[in-house]
């Protein structure tokens, strides 16, 4: 566990010794800002009544977008950084074991995630002062993003560990992610059970009921596994150095 | 130290090797090396660029496991008692890799917590390892921001961080300046003398010699030979080779030295086309005295050079280089049959009991 935290620790503390993560936050911030305002804007105009449809479904599904856009650009560092500078070669001679290691990487990530959504958190609160509301269901969305976000740096980190090259690592995490996105949208795929199979897998179509403010435990299922399955990817591609030799 | 050890290894040793080897695709780079070091012995990896030395190293630091084959540090096996085989070990790698945005000192706790150090000790731990890479004054200098000399230190550091009974180090000294060289080697030395079970890895020779007790000689991913770094050149070289640079080499005096007891031959040297641009007629003529093993004739050599008024302008032992070494075991392995010998300093080699 002292390993882990060590880990983490160092990792955060990179994230905000270097410009990017700055780059990356006001990017986040003004993007999920900038939605927030135009999302208020037309729920005003519209006159639309219920805050739950009208307002913040469309306000955290823009904001999936803009975590879509920013996460992998968060994750790439973490392993591909390691390989490239060679420092993994020492991580893999100190006693700890490569779970240790994965899990201090993506606490490091989902730290810098958490700090983004807690600051993501203010227009809220801007708007809350003037227009106070139920938090139940916004609190939801912020849950809902909260663990679509650590799919996504699940999925980063794991595509991190196979190249030193962190832009690939990047684009492979948006290849992955993006089509667990799109792979509903093909109608015409055929037999409608193919259809629901892949309703069942879609990343983004477990995200719809959090953002209009409602908690399903096969949602939360569904999430987990996919973390979890993205680190236990992530620890056979650091495991794979057996036969693949690379340093 | 005593004669050679066996190499075959027995689990008695700090370090148990057998039969390791590592294929990288269809490159072997590594095959059936087995060897064992002592408690407390330095031994040196001497070789040539894409020996193996890395390769094999990294293996025994956990690196990457072995294709086939095992290894033991402590009594654990690397691959499967990985933890407690890598606490029993500090490891400088080849390419000294840090992480440049943090200061030496975060950066040394940092392996601290790592290497699992007990809280309480940590401070102390790591001002001992700044202290013995003599970094104590640049504890709070961006890593980045030191000459790759003072990273190297660093690198040092995080191996001893902890004393660990096993110390593993890849090229210890490369790039380096030569004062620098020579400090890491005095440390590397004290860290021996320490009772530290030192494994380093060089292509520099007379550094095997300076700091090391035993050295294995590794070409094409084999052992060609393990041995003292004084045995070596005994084993390979049937005398003991002095130059001795005379103003008027007399026959006269040729003679005498040649007389000399326990002097086998005098010999001129052979014309060496790189050393003409230097020799001028200042500089003399060159001898090479051949004297038996055991045997140190410089002072007589000296004082009949004087003696005869020849005019002694030098006299200075001649060192096998990396390159003889090699070649007189590859040839007294292969090229013996073809050209009768390949070290260029006389007979064929002596026949080498651990040539593999
Ligand atoms: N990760 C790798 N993938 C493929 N081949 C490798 C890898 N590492 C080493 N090799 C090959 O294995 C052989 C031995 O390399 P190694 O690095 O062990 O040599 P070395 O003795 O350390 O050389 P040097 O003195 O240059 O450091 C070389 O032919 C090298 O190309
Ligand atoms: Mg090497």
């Amino acid at each position: 566990m002292r390993a882990v935290r060590a880990i983490a620790r160092r990792e955060f503390a990179a994230y905000f010794g270097s410009p990017t993560a700055y780059v990356l936050l006001a990017v986040y911030l003004t993007l999920s800002g900038y939605f927030f305002y135009s999302d208020v804007a037309f729920f005003v105009t519209f006159g639309a009544q219920v805050l739950e449809t009208g307002l913040w479904r469309y306000v955290f599904i823009d904001f999936r977008l803009v975590t879509l856009l920013v996460l992998p650009l968060v994750t790439m560092r973490l392993f591909a950084e390691e390989r490239k500078l060679g420092t993994i070669e020492l991580l893999w001679t100190l006693p700890v074991r490569d779970y240790q290691l994965i899990l201090g990487k993506f606490l490091a990530a989902w730290g810098f995630f958490l700090v983004t959504l807690v600051l993501a958190m203010i227009p809220f609160a801007v708007f809350y002062v003037y227009h106070p509301f139920a938090l139940g269901p916004p609190t939801a969305g912020f849950l809902g993003l909260l663990l679509l976000g650590t799919a996504f740096i699940a999925c980063g980190l794991a595509a991190s560990t196979l190249t030193e090259n962190q832009v690939v690592a990047a684009m492979v995490t948006y290849g992955i992610l993006v089509f667990f996105w799109f792979m509903t949208w093909n109608e015409a795929v055929g037999s409608e059970w193919i259809v629901r199979v892949l309703l069942l897998l879609s990343l983004f179509d477990h995200y719809y009921s959090f953002a209009t403010g409602s908690i399903q435990t096969a949602d939360l299922a569904y999430f987990a596994l996919f973390t979890l399955f993205f680190l236990y990817a992530g620890l056979r591609s650091l495991q794979s150095r057996a036969w693949r030799g690379v340093v | 130290m005593g004669s050679p050890r066996s190499i075959t290894a027995s689990g008695a040793g700090e370090i148990c090797a057998e039969h390791l080897q590592k294929a990288f695709g269809a490159t072997i780079a590594v095959r059936d090396v087995s060897f064992e070091v002592a408690r407390g012995e330095v031994i040196g990896f001497l070789g040539p660029n894409g020996a193996g030395k890395s390769t094999t190293l990294r293996m025994i630091t956990g690196v990457f496991p072995p294709s086939s084959g095992r290894c033991t540090i402590a009594g654990h096996d690397v691959v499967r008692e990985a933890i407690h085989a890598r606490s029993a070990v500090g490891y400088l790698p080849e390419r000294t890799s840090l992480y440049g945005d943090m200061a030496v000192e975060d950066y040394l706790r940092f392996v601290a917590d790592m290497k699992q150090i007990p809280h309480r000790e940590v401070a102390r731990a790591v001002g001992r390892s700044m202290a013995a890479a003599g970094i104590e004054h640049v504890a709070h200098r961006l890593v980045g921001n030191l000459s790759k000399g003072y990273r190297q230190r660093v690198g040092i550091a995080q191996a001893v961080l902890g004393d660990p009974p096993v110390l593993i180090l890849d090229e210890p000294t490369s790039g380096l300046d030569p004062e620098q060289v020579s400090e890491i080697r005095a440390l590397i030395r004290a860290l021996g003398d320490e009772k530290r079970t030192v494994v380093l890895s060089t292509h520099i020779l007379p550094e095997v010699e300076m700091i090391c007790s035993r050295v294995i000689i590794l070409a094409g991913g084999r052992i060609l030979a393990v041995d003292e770094p004084a045995n070596l050149e005994r084993r390979l070289r049937p005398f003991r080779e002095y130059s001795v640079r005379l103003a008027m080499p007399t026959p006269d005096v040729l003679a005498k030295i040649g007389a000399l007891p326990h002097v086998a031959e005098v010999a001129s040297r052979e014309r060496d086309p790189l050393s003409v641009p230097h020799s001028s007629a200042a500089d003399g003529t060159e001898v090479i005295v051949r004297v038996e093993h055991g045997f140190d004739m410089r002072r007589e050599i000296a004082a009949t050079a004087v003696g005869s008024e020849a005019g002694l302008i030098e006299l200075r032992p001649v060192v096998m280089t990396l390159e003889e070494i090699f070649l007189a075991l590859v040839g007294g392995e292969g090229d013996r049959r073809a050209n009768g010998g390949a070290s260029r300093s006389g007979p064929p080699a002596a026949p080498a009991g651990e040539v593999h």
